[in-house]
């Protein structure tokens, strides 16, 4: 705008309007890669999130502006809870660090009863990181929230310099409803109480596994991945008297049935012979000494019923998509308190103890 | 287990054979008492998920070997390894186990907390790659275990000399079984009555190591497979040798040993590694001939060559019986700290760190029956 251009005034007032109004359109993100201006809270970050990852997900631009959303609440209760992911590698078959962050967030959810209503999304980025990698997790974040019919409500993002995080992190916290009369506890399992899973274990923390290339075994094994609020609640409406559900995460069935057996104060009896696992997984699990029952699970749910409901428990398993394997795996015992007996298929028993150590670390 | 069967497993598990080999066992050891020692921890660890004890009639006593690889390393040992993994630029390759080891000062994972970069490794190749991805940092693979893995470290070891890799390093601890055997059948107030012998070392060295244990001895031995039928079986062959009056060395897994092991893993082992005068055994002491270390000519490679370690003999803590518990005097749940102060989250002792270990096995899988018994003042059924 100098002298020797000879613009005039007019012109420049011009130039500043236009200004105007390409600050007030859609930014856009072009980098190709994170960098740490896009954690500092100015325009790269609102490139970042206005350009990218509000759009991915589909969230209206007002919701990336305020610092909290109003979620409206008739009658019933909130569930409230919060994860965090660092699961290493991000994409793995069946899944990834995004769609797991999904599910995740949305089962520790169902396990309470509740009907999941809305989540946050927390990232961690580390400098560097390839924005198409980005791209890739936040469609499968908007595709496993639309499949699960949950949406991404509020979010944040920081930048952490290279090396002090590892590629991408994310928490996710979730809000639910749940029913005024429904109290599921581990505590409230009693003597007699059928044990059933919905189905074959082991496959996410061995899919994982073996998406790392350290190890050298090829199988086709997938994450079994899935939001399990839907299940839950066909499980809840045929046996309304359920007294818990549990998803078996880190620490595999074994650990679940162990919390469930120490806040109950009773002893719970599985059969082996009827805990599903696929060939593939039974082999890799014996290939590197472990024990399925100690496999993280991300698509499974354990439920504790009610002798009388158990049948129908099972058929409303059974009948939806992600319970065609389900079955009644044992039954709570009075004795021995506080523990998991497992009756092996060669006919001997053994106890069947809480995961120590930790054989798989980062899977989820 | 599953819809499919698991060829090579599930036909070694079906509870009629198990049934009808446990029925010949009660009727060949009735009205007295066997004590039959399970060498390897494969074994102890099948015995225990499976739970054999259960199905087998009181007058089998099972005791519990020393085949434990991470069971028997001495404490001195980690501490060695340990002072390497703290030097600058170490990276420390491990198997997973060994991580929770206690030395006489914290355990490598409590090191890899404080800054040592410690990685656990499936293999010794898992460690050469880390080796070859990071030219410009010293590498060490710490190699524990019987004649069963020390063949894969003497493999790796010569693809690092082909390779001329100048970073990578092995902290040799390999042992061999059969001198800890004899120890054990030499030491005094032995009760055992025959053995159940290792399956995987045997598939390297062959039948022909373990004949003097009924030559010398008199005891029987079956070289045993780690399914439960396999053990069920081999114990069944001693009895049936003890009823004929013989005493031989048999082989339960045929369908893995040969009678002359593998050649070539042996002459992998025999370029390589040569054998210490003495070595300390957890629980045994020094046992003379009982170790491996690299020869001379591989210097360039070994880490007790390259690395200054404090190399000290490191007292077990008083209250730890990993000794007794390996010689087969004491069952896990006589020592005075098991289940207590010794558990598998906070282990004292060796013994309860490995999950072939005969204390981890039993806190893990085996107290139930110890409870039935304790229960019901009689040998536990099917709960």
């Amino acid at each position: 705008m100098s002298r020797e251009t000879g613009h005039s005034l007019a012109a420049q007032v011009d130039r500043l309007g236009r200004a105007q109004v390409a600050r007030r359109e859609r930014p856009v993100l072009r980098e190709a890669r994170i960098t740490l201006s896009h954690g500092s809270g100015g325009k790269a970050s609102r490139n970042l999130i206005d350009g990218l990852i509000a759009p991915a997900l589909g969230m209206e631009d007002a919701l990336t502006q305020v610092d909290s959303v109003i979620l409206p609440v008739t009658t019933g209760r909130i569930a409230f809870t919060t994860d965090t992911y660092v699961v290493s590698p991000l994409f793995f078959p069946g899944g990834d660090i995004g769609s797991l962050a999904v599910h995740g967030t949305i089962n520790d959810l169902a396990m309470t009863g509740a009907r999941p209503l809305a989540l946050s999304l927390g990232f961690i980025l580390e400098e560097g990181l390839e924005v198409e990698v980005l791209r890739r997790v936040l469609a499968s974040i908007a595709a496993a929230s639309a499949a699960a019919g949950v949406r991404i409500q509020t979010g944040d993002t920081k930048v952490v310099p290279r090396g002090k995080a590892d590629a991408l992190f994310i928490n996710t916290s979730g809000v639910g409803l749940v029913a005024e009369h429904l109290t599921l506890s581990p505590a409230g399992a009693v003597p007699g109480d059928r044990v059933l899973l919905s189905g074959s274990v082991g496959e996410h923390g061995i899919a994982v596994m073996l998406a790392r290339e350290a190890l050298e075994i090829e199988a086709d094994i997938r994450s079994d991945s899935a939001a399990l609020h839907g299940l839950a609640a066909a499980v809840l409406e045929a046996a309304p008297g359920t007294r818990c559900l549990k998803d078996p995460t880190r620490g595999g069935v074994a650990t679940s049935l162990n919390e469930i057996a120490r806040a109950a104060g009773t002893g719970i009896a599985i059969e082996e012979e009827r805990i599903r696992v696929l060939p593939e997984v039974r082999g890799a699990c014996e290939i590197l000494g472990l024990d399925p029952l100690h496999i993280a699970n991300e698509g499974k749910l354990l439920a504790i019923v009610p002798p009388e409901q158990a049948a129908a428990a099972l058929a409303a398993m059974r009948a939806h998509p992600l319970g065609r394997d389900a079955a009644i795996i044992g039954e709570v015992l009075d004795q021995p308190g506080d523990m998991v007996v497992l009756r092996t298929e060669a006919g001997g028993s053994r106890v069947l103890d809480m995961l120590v150590g930790d054989p798989l670390p980062r899977i989820c | 287990m599953s819809d499919r069967q698991l060829r090579f497993v599930d036909e070694y598990r079906r509870p009629e054979l198990v049934a009808s080999v446990t029925r010949e066992i009660e009727r060949l050891s009735a009205g007295r008492t066997v004590r039959i020692m399970e060498v390897c921890g494969g074994h102890t660890h099948s015995i225990y998920r499976h739970g054999l004890e259960d199905l087998l009639p009181a007058s089998i006593d099972l005791v519990h070997g020393p085949g434990c690889p991470v069971c028997v390393i001495p404490m001195g040992r980690i501490d060695d390894a340990i002072a390497i993994a703290r030097q600058p630029d170490v990276i420390f390759t491990t198997f997973g186990d060994m991580m929770r080891v206690p030395s006489s000062g914290g355990s490598l994972l409590d090191a890899k907390a404080e800054g040592a970069d410690v990685r656990f490794v499936y293999s010794p190749l898992d460690a050469l790659k880390v080796a070859r991805d990071t030219p410009d940092r010293p590498v060490v693979f710490f190699a524990i275990g019987f004649e069963t893995t020390a063949p894969s470290t003497a493999a790796t070891l010569l693809r690092a000399r082909e390779e001329r890799l100048e970073n990578f390093f092995i902290f040799c601890n390999h042992v061999t079984i059969v001198p800890a055997v004899k120890a054990i059948l030499d030491s005094p107030g032995m009760q055992i009555d025959g053995f159940v012998g290792p399956g995987h070392v045997c598939t390297i060295i062959g039948l022909r190591p373990f004949e003097f244990v009924p030559a010398r001895y008199n005891r029987p031995v079956a070289i045993s497979g780690f399914e439960p039928t396999d053990i069920l079986q081999s114990i069944l062959m001693i009895l049936q040798q003890q009823a004929r009056g013989a005493a031989t060395v048999e082989n339960q897994y045929a369908r893995v040993v040969r009678r002359d092991g593998n050649r070539r893993a042996l002459e992998l082992i025999a370029e390589t590694m040569e054998l210490r005068p003495y070595f300390e055994w957890r629980g045994l002491g020094f046992i003379s001939h009982s170790a491996l270390k690299l020869k001379p000519e591989f210097a360039a490679w070994d880490a007790e060559a390259r690395f200054e370690v404090p190399g000290v003999r490191v007292a077990d803590p008083k209250a730890c019986q990993c000794g007794e518990v390996l010689k087969g005097v004491l069952k896990p749940w006589e020592c005075r700290v098991f289940g207590t102060a010794c558990t598998p989250e906070t282990p004292i002792g060796t013994c309860m760190v490995s999950p072939e270990g005969a204390c981890a096995a039993y806190f893990t899988y085996g107290r139930h029956s110890l409870i039935n018994r304790a229960a019901e003042g009689r040998k536990a059924g099917v709960p």
